[in-house]
């Protein structure tokens, strides 16, 4: 079986429930293809060991990740990717990052500190999704 | 269970054992050759007197050993009560480990019947092995013992025979009942020895004298059961009367009363009372007739009525009185286990 | 599924004091079920009768199907790890799982073996010498390698340090992943149990203040947060847990089915340890009428 390809981790304080931290962070390391087709997930046994958690939240999360297709269970065999996130969107990472970088010097030599930034690109994003979604 | 009791126990009852077997081997070593003086001694006495001589010089040899042996036994079941009986539950209780044991699939009931059991067996076997080797080591001795230490005296009683093994069963009973109501194990053990001190200190005074009623009978004033005949200053003639009965050696005496023609009591045990009627200046009893034991003054005494009654328990009973009492106490142990089993299922928690 | 346990109008009273009362509920097999409360709320009360150490003074309690306690069978089939995880001071590891393998028919040898060498627990150590965070995990090793179909844990963590209390946790939560029994465990702190739980009993006050799947309670919970308003104006199917006011404004803490539209209210997602706490702060029936007196 080998090591175990990602390691999961709880945040307490961050305020999403522990099973939904789960998926999210598969999902993370599909987009940044830390996992690939046919890899193993930890096993309940391994994650709930690692982490203290309730072994039914594992299972949740892996159930919802299998409902959206990411991840197939093999009875008695373990948990395995079936798809990727990365396909497409990971060529264009390279020139969003550097876009993103020319905006946030802009945005320095404007005068805004750190968390003016934060502030502003959270509602940007805020409206926009809303206006998305509208 | 049974190993889990015995561990629990093997500290103590190996140390006991070693102790024990000290005991035996010392008493074992001993015992011959005290049986051997005794043989040779009784051998070489013809007459009374010269018997009586060798028994005083035999008790007088070993005295010190008879009387610790004595104590052995008799400290040997409050010490298992101590620290046997009351540490058993209030150990488990202090360290709540009866909370772990009591979670294995093993119902409280069988726990404390093992516990007891086991622990008990042994304890009533030490002292009944105790009981048994004191009780044969010391059987020449308890032939020559003088008053005061005779076998159906209480304290040498209570050594003798298997009257520890009842002693031990009720001490170890007591110390796990009063662990179970105190839950704390020095205020337990103290209780214990209380109670237990209380009631062997009862049990000779107050119970054992009526475990048979005891016989009553009246008898002619002799040598035997007088300490002395005496003249006083105004002429009055008194006899101080003494705790033995003719025809009775070894009986325990629990009353000795001098009377007189009337019926009517004068003096008790060890106490003069004044003989009416008695010459001091002529005949049997006057000083010119020699020393009044030996002459015709015990007659004299007789002959105007005055007699000894006494209430005695007579050495025949020792057996008798030995399973009477070891039941007693069987069933003050059996009363106190049903106690604990109860409150082991209604009300500790 | 069978339900764990059932209790119907459950009730213990020492001398004039009820421990726990009027407690009924119904856990379903296959939880991690976290029992809060502040000390002295009857959670260990609870957990006796479950465990058959203690006998109700009113009321049924079923566990597992059967009467707690008092038959072998019976106690088989539930492990408990009493409070301050006790163990024989005078025996050493090795001891205490040959006495588990003595005093229990399903015990599993070769499970207790190979945790207590993982642990790195020393066999022959005596367990008098161990840490607390050592001597719970004999504990736990000792109700786990009893192979039960429930195990009772009693505040089992309380009184270790933060690292020996995550070990404890994890060492738990995967026996619960590979061997599929129940656990109800009691905790006076929150932050244990919102990892670990799945159902929650909240005991306060000696009563069952809410019990339930932690998704559910999470989701049918909410604060809301608006203009002053009285609570009996709030909508029926609208039951609060708590409420605090200001002058102008009013927190609710409701339970509630349906979503809340009432565009007034600023509504907020709880954690779990705001549910906890919002109930164990509710007032009793008889400070609700104190207050209101107070007020006219």
């Amino acid at each position: 079986m080998g090591e175990p390809v990602i390691e999961f981790h709880l945040d307490a304080r961050s305020g999403v429930s522990p099973y939904l931290q789960l998926v999210q962070q598969v999902r993370h390391a599909l987009r940044l293809g830390l996992l690939h087709e046919g890899d193993q997930l930890p096993t309940v046994k391994e994650v709930v060991a690692q982490l203290a958690i309730n072994p039914n939240t594992v299972l949740k999360a892996y159930r919802e990740l299998e409902h959206e297709g990411l991840v197939a269970a093999r009875p008695g065999v373990g948990t395995f990717v079936t798809a990727t996130l990365t396909d497409t969107s990971l060529a264009a990472h390279g020139p969003l990052r550097l876009e993103l970088q020319r905006w946030l010097a802009k945005a320095r030599r404007a005068g805004l500190d750190d968390e003016s930034i934060e502030a502003l690109f959270m509602t940007t994003f805020r409206t926009t999704a809303q206006e998305d979604i509208a | 269970m049974i190993w889990l009791t015995w561990r629990q126990l093997r500290g103590s009852a190996i140390m006991l054992a070693i102790l024990l077997a000290l005991l035996v081997a010392i008493l074992g070593l001993t015992g011959s050759p005290l049986a051997a003086d005794y043989a040779s001694g009784l051998a070489a006495c013809t007459r009374g007197e010269e018997c009586l001589g060798f028994y005083d010089q035999l008790f007088d040899d070993y005295e010190i050993p008879f009387l610790a042996s004595i104590l052995v036994v008799l400290l040997l079941p409050a010490l298992i009560g101590l620290f046997w009986g009351a540490p058993l539950i209030t150990r488990e209780l202090e360290a709540d480990t009866h909370l772990l044991v009591w979670n294995q699939s093993i119902t409280r009931t069988r726990w404390l019947a093992v516990k007891l059991g086991l622990t008990g067996l042994l304890a009533v076997a030490a002292a009944g092995l105790a009981g048994l080797a004191v009780t044969w080591w010391s059987g020449p001795l308890d032939q020559s013992a003088p008053q005061g230490f005779a076998l159906m005296d209480p304290l040498v009683f209570s050594a003798r025979g298997i009257a520890p093994l009842g002693y031990a069963a009720f001490a170890f009973a007591l110390g796990v009942t009063v662990g179970m109501l105190v839950r704390r194990t020095l205020p337990a053990m103290a209780l214990t020895l209380v109670i237990f001190a209380a009631v062997q200190i009862a049990m000779p005074m107050l119970v054992r004298p009526h475990l048979i009623p005891p016989v009553t009978g009246t008898f002619e004033i002799g040598q035997e059961n007088t300490d002395g005949f005496g003249i006083n200053r105004d002429g009055t003639f008194d006899v101080r009367i003494g705790a033995a009965i003719p025809g009775h050696a070894g009986a325990w005496v629990l009353a000795s009363d001098l009377v007189d023609p009337s019926g009517r009591t004068i003096a008790s045990n060890g106490a003069e009372g004044v003989v009416k009627g008695v010459s001091t200046t002529s005949g049997p009893c006057a000083p010119a007739a020699g020393p009044p034991s030996a002459n015709g003054c015990p007659a004299e005494v007789n002959r105007l009525g005055y007699r000894q009654k006494a209430t005695y328990q007579p050495i025949e009973r020792f057996w008798p009185l030995q399973w009477i009492e070891t039941g007693v106490y069987a069933l003050f142990a059996a009363g106190l286990t049903w106690l604990c089993f109860w409150w082991i299922r209604r009300r500790l928690t | 599924m069978t339900a764990v346990l059932q209790a119907q109008g459950l009730g213990k009273r020492y001398g004039k004091r009820w421990a726990l009362r009027e407690c009924t509920i119904d856990i379903p097999a296959g939880h991690v079920v976290g029992l809060v409360g502040h000390n002295g709320a009857g959670k260990t009360t609870l957990l006796k009768l479950a465990s058959g150490q203690l006998e109700p003074t009113a009321g049924d309690i079923t566990v597992l199907g059967g009467r707690p306690g008092d038959r072998p069978a019976q106690l088989a089939r539930v492990g408990f790890v009493a409070q301050d995880t006790p163990a024989y001071a005078g025996l050493t590891v090795a001891e205490h799982l040959r006495l588990g393998a003595r005093l229990n028919p399903r015990w599993d040898a070769a499970m207790a073996r190979e945790r207590i060498a993982r642990l790195g627990l020393d066999p022959t150590q005596r367990a008098g010498k161990l840490s607390g965070g050592q001597r719970a995990q004999l504990a736990l090793t000792l109700g786990l390698a009893k192979r039960p179909e429930l195990l009772i844990l009693d505040e089992p963590v309380a009184s270790l340090d933060p690292l020996a209390r995550r070990e404890f946790l994890q060492g738990l939560m995967e026996a619960t992943a590979e061997h599929e029994f129940s656990v109800v465990l009691s905790s006076h702190l929150v932050s244990d149990l919102e990892r670990i739980c799945d159902y929650l009993i909240v005991l306060s006050d000696s009563r069952v203040q809410v019990a339930g799947n932690v998704d559910r309670l999470l989701a049918t919970h909410h604060r809301l947060t608006g203009p002053r308003r009285d609570p009996d104006r709030l909508p029926a199917g609208q039951h609060v847990v708590s409420g605090r006011h200001t002058d102008r404004q009013s927190t609710y803490v409701v339970r509630t089915d349906a979503p809340i539209h009432d565009p007034a209210w600023t509504v907020t997602r709880l954690s779990l340890e705001d549910l906890v706490l919002a109930y164990m702060d509710k007032p009793t029936a008889a400070d609700r009428r104190a207050l209101l007196e107070v007020q006219r």
